[in-house]
């Protein structure tokens, strides 16, 4: 066991502050942003500096309660563990960052009331990728997805809705996971996922093992958006406020996938999803269709947001499709299309946050020649585009690349095409939009003044730093993907593989 | 309709009604949530959909002619596991009653703004406004 | 289906019935005394945290059922249940942390008997009756705020701005 302290002080620092915000904020409101971005710039450290220690020593164990497993819970760090740890503190650092200043436009009088529900579903997505015990897992995730519906539901017009239809099918997804937990304490009376993976081994001929496994693949299917249940995800995103969407829709669905790789690789190993049951292929047929149907329904959008909305649902197929193939490089394209998806998406809902508070709408077609008065915003979208598209050397085109070398390592010719069609797909329904903002001729303009008569300029400074981070951060992690991929990627492949 | 004859042994429907129990409660609450109309008859679906789980949870923990899982006092000696019922179930229901409760908070606020603002609480007629 | 608007019912029809007080007033403190039983005998008997703090947040309930509500809402504010709220949470958490700050891992309740005069094996049962009168106080605010949300009518916040985006 681990004697540092950095393992607990990822979770313990957010859920503490978070606690304290509401006081705070009685108190002395200004002070209530700074506590925020200390809590959060603590958490990154912490998870950085496990991420070293994982990459020198290997995996990390950590007992709550000095109580050993598989009697108490524990946290483990393997590489896995430490890496998507990484990317959701830091994203959530930079959008943290850049939250104030929509806050304060948007809905200053319940500004404390966002700080705190902010850190509590950071601290969910934290807890859940860090847990090493399957119940806790549930727990975290009802702390995200609650956290979530609330903070949805304080966005315009819609959204208390689509955060009601959001809270219904979140709820069936955690009940279905929490039922797969059941049916595994039934039949071996663990919760500890490196427990159950030793204990269940012997028992994959047994039915209850295979409900059990059903039941977690629908549950984490509904909270990752994949195909057939991904119906909350447009109309919960779209409608959610700028703060909030730029931080729930590159990480939640994200995590989702994590949790969905434990599941399949970890707990169950891949002799019983790959070999025993066909589970991995279904998997991967499903998530064809969801890149073929996330691309063509993004196509006919004209709301710039729900577009990104319907291009994260064929996002968030890539991941599927990359754990659904089952073999080395495909879950090596899956995970480092964790990390670059959660960047791109950070970046682009960011970009429509901006424009949509300057300007006051959001519809592809009046967004012409706006890059005139936002240049450094409008360049920003223009590289994370790229990246989708999948160009070198942005770090969309590495994770597409082992993804696609996974599709042919597998013999899956059908998806081989399905990847370079939707990369075709996500072409035109990018450039579509930069030549509408480009390359329009120069008299047409209709955004003109701001509202209230305020001149259009750019992005306030808190947003334009985290989103020129961002931008950096995929041209630069593409091109040190070779690097990430042999000391991190490498080592968190499951065995078996 | 005659159960012998048709060779379904009666054992599975008796010994295990727990389970039989669970998943009607669990379907009826699931109905409840996809075709009812009114947002409360949705979230009172939800409730009896999480209330069938905590229900299956407690039942899988109980033996035959067990007590409750207290150890009283002065108690001497080792004690039988056989004599109290699994309270691990237990301790994760009431985790699990603390996320239903709070799910219905949430779900009853989400309710009072949507009916201030479109003044009906009906799907149809949200989706009609909307 | 509309629903009742609650100004005109509260206009036709003041609820005030006096058998329905007198007997709430006498048995409100035995409640509460019962919900602080049921917190602190959470192992000897089936209880706990959760279970006390619902009893003591249905105590506050049974007042406003009796009285006024919008009555019971100006004595129990919304300041004050959110203190409470934090209040019963940064106990848990700060028990959980001050284990951690005597050399333990988080919770490990038996460094506590550094500060307390007791054995290690005692510190963990104290300990564990530490968090949960900080789940107690927590829950109680929780279900108090839960049931002001719904049932009052918010007189007393005035204008109501609209949290949406000014498009």
């Amino acid at each position: 066991m681990t004697t540092s302290s950095y393992p607990i002080l990822i979770i313990i620092v957010p859920l503490m502050t978070s606690f304290l915000i509401p006081l705070v904020g009685w108190w002395r409101k200004r002070f209530c942003y700074p506590l925020m971005i200390a809590a959060l710039s603590i958490s990154t450290f912490s998870s950085v500096a496990i991420l070293n220690e994982v990459i020198e020593q290997g995996t990390l164990h950590y007992y709550l309660g000095n109580w050993d497993p598989p009697w108490g819970i524990e946290y483990v760090f393997d590489h896995l563990n430490a890496f998507v740890a990484v990317i959701v503190s830091v994203i959530s650092l930079l959008i943290g960052i850049s939250s104030k200043s929509m806050v304060e436009k948007e809905f200053s009088q319940k500004a404390t009331y966002f700080y705190c529900l902010f850190l509590l579903q950071v601290t969910g997505l934290l807890g859940i990728v860090v847990t090493g015990d399957a119940f806790n897992l549930y727990v975290f995730l009802e702390i995200a997805s609650l956290a979530g519906y609330t903070l949805i539901a304080i966005g315009e017009d819609g959204a208390p809705f689509a955060s009601f239809n959001y809270m219904l099918y979140g709820t069936v997804g955690a009940c279905f996971y929490l039922l797969g937990v059941g049916y595994l304490y039934i039949v071996t009376g663990s919760l500890n996922m490196a427990d159950l993976a030793r204990l269940l081994p012997g028992l994959y001929h047994s039915k209850v093992v295979l409900m059990a496994f059903a039941f977690f693949i629908v549950g984490v299917a509904i909270k990752m958006a994949l195909f057939p249940v991904h119906v909350w995800l447009p109309d919960a995103y779209t409608y959610a406020p700028s703060a909030v969407s730029s931080l729930v829709a590159p990480l939640t669905t994200k995590v989702g996938a994590y949790v969905a790789i434990r599941i399949m690789y970890t707990i169950f190993t891949p002799s019983f999803t790959r070999d025993l049951v066909p589970a991995a292929t279904i998997l991967s047929w499903i998530s064809a269709s969801a890149i073929l149907f996330g691309c063509i329904l993004a196509l006919a959008q004209t709301d710039l947001k729900r577009m990104l909305a319907y291009v994260l649902v064929a996002e968030m197929g890539y991941i599927a499709l990359g754990i659904g193939l089952a073999n080395k490089n495909g879950l090596m394209g899956a995970i480092l299309h964790i990390q670059n998806d959660a960047l791109m998406m950070a970046s682009l809902f960011l970009v429509v946050g901006v424009l949509a508070s300057k300007t006051g709408f959001r519809n592809i077609y009046q967004f012409k020649n706006i890059h005139k008065k936002m240049p450094i915003t409008m360049a920003i979208f223009v590289v994370s585009a790229l990246s989708i598209i999948g160009i070198p050397p942005t770090c969309g085109f590495f994770s597409k690349w082992y993804l696609l070398l996974g599709a042919i390592d597998g013999h899956q010719w059908f998806f081989v095409a399905v990847l370079l069609a939707s990369s075709l797909f996500n072409a035109i329904l990018f450039f579509r939009v930069i030549e509408i903002v480009y390359f329009s001729p120069s008299e047409e303009c209709e955004h003109g003044a701001g509202p209230v008569g305020k001149s259009l300029d750019e992005a306030p400074l808190s947003v334009l730093i985290p989103m020129i981070l961002l931008a950096l951060g995929i041209l630069l992690l593409g091109v040190l993907s070779g690097k990430i991929i042999s000391t991190i990627i490498q080592f968190a492949i499951p065995k078996g593989l | 309709m005659k159960i012998k004859e048709r060779g379904l042994p009666l054992e599975w429907i008796v010994s295990k009604y727990n389970y039989w129990i669970y998943i009607l409660l669990m379907m009826i609450g699931f109905y409840a949530m996809i075709g009812k109309k009114n947002l409360v008859k949705k979230v009172i679906g939800m409730n009896i959909f999480q209330t069938s789980i905590i229900l299956y949870f407690i039942s899988i923990g109980s033996k035959k002619g067990a007590t409750i899982p207290v150890v009283e006092h002065g108690h001497g000696g080792t004690i039988q596991a056989i004599q109290y019922i699994n309270p691990i179930p237990h301790v994760l229901m009431l985790t699990a009653i603390v996320v239903m409760v709070s799910t219905f908070g949430v779900a009853m606020a989400l309710i009072i703004m949507i009916y201030r603002k479109y003044h009906t609480i009906e799907e149809d007629e949200i989706l009609k406004l909307r | 289906m509309h629903l009742i608007n609650p100004e005109v019912l509260q206009v036709i029809a003041p609820f005030e019935d006096v058998i329905i007080r007198t007997v709430c007033r006498l048995l409100i403190p035995f409640i509460q005394l019962y919900g602080l039983y049921v917190i602190a005998h959470g192992a000897e008997s089936p209880g706990g945290g959760f279970q006390g703090g619902v009893i003591l947040g249905a105590s506050f309930i049974l007042l406003s059922l009796a009285y006024d509500v919008d009555e019971v809402r100006k004595r129990v504010s919304e300041k004050k249940n959110l203190i409470f709220c934090s209040v019963g949470l940064l106990i848990y958490s700060g028990i959980g942390a001050v284990c951690l700050a005597l050399g333990g891992n988080y919770l490990n309740y038996s460094r506590l008997h550094h500060l307390l005069p007791v054995d290690p094996v005692y510190a963990r049962a104290l300990g564990i009756f530490g968090i949960e009168v900080g789940v107690g106080i927590t829950v109680m605010a929780v279900m108090v705020s839960i049931f002001f949300d719904l049932a009052s009518n918010h007189e007393d916040q005035g204008e109501r701005t609209s949290l949406g985006m000014d498009r």
